[in-house]
């Protein structure tokens, strides 16, 4: 039976062509991409090579450095949404409409399968002043917290680009919370209960621990998705005013086609991936501990 | 929606925050309608505005404030995202993209899965590993190598780099997930069905992939949303007008007409919105149970 679980020529059937694939289209191109870092020019100029010039380039350059502040800033803004209100919409599904929240939950969850694109180019119109102000503006105006232009300025760029991927994503969020919260047994909550913990006490000390993995993955899966954020800024703001709203994505994407410099787009795509790789790490490395204590 | 207010205090109350019990029973139902109502509202209402204005004209844009209603209802501008605005084109385009891209993604993930989790071999831990790299990686780490590949052999006019390309970025995560769900499924079926004589291959045919059918689907249902909604790929190989998918054509949109044709764009973006709304409502039970069952839980 051995012999049949480990049946070479199967392995090969099944596991081959997706290995092969996986290989060819991503491994290689990712080796590839280390050795641009060491070239300048692209495939129509021929390219030199420049030793570590990329490098050094990349240590001076302050466009790349407010690209990696405006990713992190970025990041971390809008895991903290996510993940925030992710839980406090798992928190009233659970314990405020408890039975009832299946349509709440399918409404809230409708904008995570939109296109992003069709999304980005909708949050423009409704923060827009001309040819008229946008649903968002008028409403403040109504309320009489008057904005000018939000896309005139880094920090109202930022502002709108944050609430359009909290907005986008919280049912996502809220869902996949929901699930591990749901697995907390019954029993346990009673048992709180009785001993006297109730509303934030008992969120705080008894739903919060038991909901760690679940928060923990939420963090991990949120933070990587937005360090790659390419799309709704591309869509929302054009990495604009200025290049105020630009994340290393889209200076890498910038970098190489528009200026036609692999080597140094490259150089940008490796420092990325060290950081989504370093951060995904970090957070490991950071729980692992903490549970183990726990 | 009220049905707990009407349940039998008997299962009410133990449920409950003594605290909360004793404010009264009409304020907390009030506090908690206005808490739901208010969140639908931002949920839905930006959704509500966009189809609402798509049916306005261009005066109608300029002059009147964003929450009037348009004069006339009429399809006009859905007519002109269509046809000038060539949407139908770039619909079709993303159906020829994602179709053979999710096919080959499912059974090559699937097959894959099935051999790193069910199959034993030395060196099984190490090659899921390497599949792992592949989730994390951003994409932009193997554009410029695959679009100096496609340019030079002659692929760029046609789809193959973006079913190519979809394909493999696709793979990581479905060969991830879908070793996860056979690692669910009892080993003694598969160990019956060799002491019965089967092959590998038979046992994967007739036993592993009817037995996940159903996390096959839940993953396929994510990598659609992923190709169908992805910019990045389709921007850097979509070289050609005529190729364009859906993202980038509406990302592009305002230069079919010049700037200031809001009609027909706020048309374009309601056909994708209205779209996936239609799929939504078809599959939604699906996605939120996949998503509950599949959530990593501790």
């Amino acid at each position: 039976m051995r012999s049949v679980l480990g049946d070479r020529r199967a392995l090969a059937v099944l596991l081959g062509p997706a290995l092969l694939v996986y290989t060819l289209v991503m491994l290689v191109p990712m080796g590839w991409s280390l050795g641009y870092t060491f070239f300048k020019g692209n495939v129509i100029e021929g390219f030199t090579f420049g030793g570590f010039g990329n490098f050094e380039k990349l240590w001076h350059d302050s466009q790349a450095h407010s690209a990696l502040w405006f990713t992190f800033k970025y990041a971390i803004a809008v895991s903290i949404g996510q993940v925030l209100c992710g839980y406090l919409l798992a928190l009233l599904y659970v314990f405020v409409l408890r039975k009832s929240s299946a349509v709440v939950r399918t409404l809230v969850f409708f904008p995570v399968i939109l296109p992003t694109v069709a999304v980005a180019l909708m949050f423009q119109k409704l923060f827009a002043v001309a040819p008229q102000n946008g649903l968002a503006n008028a409403a403040l105006d109504g309320l009489g917290l008057h904005h000018g232009d939000w896309f005139a300025s880094a920090g109202g760029s930022f502002v709108v680009l944050v609430v359009m991927d909290v907005w986008r994503s919280m049912g996502f969020y809220g869902v996949l919370i929901f699930a591990g919260l749901v697995d907390i047994p019954d029993e346990t909550l009673e048992s709180a209960r009785l001993d006297g913990a109730t509303g934030w006490r008992l969120i705080r000390h008894i739903v919060l621990p038991l909901s760690a993995p679940v928060l923990l993955s939420s963090v991990v899966f949120s933070i990587n998705g937005t360090l790659k954020v390419f799309d709704s800024v591309l869509a929302l703001t054009n990495g604009g005013p200025g290049s105020d709203t630009t994340p290393l994505t889209l200076y890498m994407f910038r970098t190489a086609f528009s200026y036609g410099d692999y080597g140094y787009g490259s150089t940008i795509a490796s420092l990325l991936t060290v950081v989504c790789l370093g951060v995904t790490l970090v957070i490991f490395r950071f729980s692992r501990r903490d549970l183990t204590k726990g | 929606m009220t049905d707990t207010m009407t349940a039998p205090p008997r299962k009410l109350l133990p449920s409950l925050p003594p605290a909360t019990v004793r404010r009264p029973r009409y304020a907390r139902r009030l506090i908690r309608n206005l808490l739901v109502a208010l969140l639908v509202a931002v949920e839905l209402a930006p959704l509500a505005w966009l189809l609402i204005s798509s049916f306005k004209t261009q005066s109608e844009f300029v002059n009147d404030p964003a929450w009037s209603l348009p004069g006339r209802w009429d399809l006009n501008n859905y007519a002109d995202a269509w046809t000038t605005g060539h949407v139908g084109l770039y619909i079709r385009n993303s159906l020829l993209a994602s179709v053979p891209s999710l096919a080959l993604t499912i059974v090559l993930g699937t097959a894959a899965g099935f051999a790193l989790e069910v199959m034993i071999w030395r060196g099984r831990h190490q090659v899921l590993l390497v599949f792992l790299v592949g989730i994390m990686v951003p994409s932009q780490m193997i554009l410029l190598p695959l679009f100096r590949v496609y340019f030079q052999s002659g692929l760029s006019g046609t789809m193959w780099p973006l079913i190519i390309t979809y394909t493999a970025v696709g793979l990581p995560l479905t060969v991830f997930m879908m070793a996860t769900y056979f690692r669910a499924v009892p080993r003694e079926m598969f160990e019956a069905a060799t002491l019965d004589g089967a092959g590998m291959l038979t046992a994967f045919w007739r036993i592993g992939f009817p037995v996940v059918r159903n996390a096959v689907l839940t993953v396929a249902l994510v990598q659609f949303f992923f190709i169908w909604n992805d910019l990045l790929v389709s921007l850097t190989f979509t070289t050609d007008d005529e190729l364009r998918t859906i993202q980038v054509g509406l990302l592009n949109f305002t230069g079919q007409y010049g700037e200031t044709a809001y009609g027909p764009l706020f048309a374009a973006i309601s056909i994708n919105v209205v779209g996936a709304l239609v799929l939504y409502l078809l599959i939604n039970q699906r996605i939120i149970k996949g998503l509950t069952a599949g959530a990593v839980k501790g």
